[in-house]
């Protein structure tokens, strides 16, 4: 059964490889004359007058969170999915509350308003 | 050295080594993509163990959501490199040795004494397997867990959501 999964493990290994190769490739083959015109960062021409980073909005941080829980929600439904023929009516009735409880979840997000990004 | 030896060692190395990168990376976003690649390392020897599902759901849970967190709240924080400025509790770094040679000791310790046995069979950690234990053996835990990520989204957006204005 393991044997299964040695054409992942091969395809992770060259993947790695090639990638590792191009980085090794471009670093030894290629000149290496640095200035400091040449290190600064790209500001389409300027010359970078502010610090690249700023206030964060926490909006982001929402979403992602809301993202990562319904991501598990699905991780749950995967499995159930697979055995729902044989689980019948029963199996269906134990998603549902599930999702159900969930949707109410749901429900309070959009009321709450965490939807809206303005 | 058998196939299995060689791919424990390989899986292990990269775990043990991005475990170590993200100690001795400077820059905080340097020691999230370690944490990463410790976590393709860990699904790769939950694979071998014959834990398939667990695997798959520790790339897309841990590193897909949980490592995206993380770079959220170093983004927020505006976390600096760190500067080499010295350290008043300096002393303190010294006393790690002898606790982790302990650490070492014990966990050596246990891996000797422990009954190492094979997962038996190909139907141990299948997505099959899990899904049917989930919805019979275990369904409390199961619709307990919806609760659990109930509150959960509550929690997130009292924190998160800012005060309409």
């Amino acid at each position: 059964m393991l044997a299964e999964y040695l054409p992942t493990l091969l395809f992770l290994i060259v993947a790695t490889g090639i990638g590792i190769a191009l980085i090794l490739i471009g670093n030894f083959l290629g000149p290496k004359r640095p200035s400091p015109e040449k290190l600064s960062p790209y500001e389409c021409g300027f010359n970078a007058f502010e610090d690249a980073r700023m206030q964060f909005d926490v909006r982001y941080y929402l979403i992602a969170i809301l993202f990562i829980v319904f991501d598990l929600e699905i991780a749950f439904v995967y499995p159930w999915a697979l055995v729902f023929r044989e689980l019948g009516v029963f199996g269906l009735i134990e998603m549902g509350v599930f999702l159900a409880l969930l949707f109410i979840g749901f429900i309070y997000v959009w009321k709450k308003g965490a939807l809206e990004w303005e | 050295m058998t196939f299995e030896q060689i791919l424990f060692i390989l899986f292990a190395g990269i775990v043990v080594g991005g475990a170590a990168s993200v100690l001795l990376q400077r820059n905080p976003l340097y020691s999230a993509f370690s944490l990463i690649t410790t976590f393709v390392g860990l699904a790769c020897l939950y694979v071998t163990l014959k834990a398939q599902f667990l695997g798959v759901v520790q790339i897309v849970v841990y590193a897909g959501a949980i490592m995206m967190l993380f770079v959220f709240v170093i983004m927020l924080l505006n976390i600096r490199d760190e500067d080499t400025a010295v350290d008043p509790n300096r002393f303190l770094v010294y006393l790690t040795i002898p606790l982790g040679a302990i650490l070492l000791g014990a966990l050596l310790y246990v891996v000797t004494k422990v009954n190492l046995a094979q997962p038996t069979g190909d139907e141990g950690g299948t997505v099959e397997r899990i899904g049917t234990n989930l919805l019979t053996k275990y369904l409390l835990p199961f619709e307990a867990t919806s609760v659990l990520i109930l509150m959960a989204v509550v929690g997130a957006l009292h924190l998160a959501k800012r005060e309409k204005e």
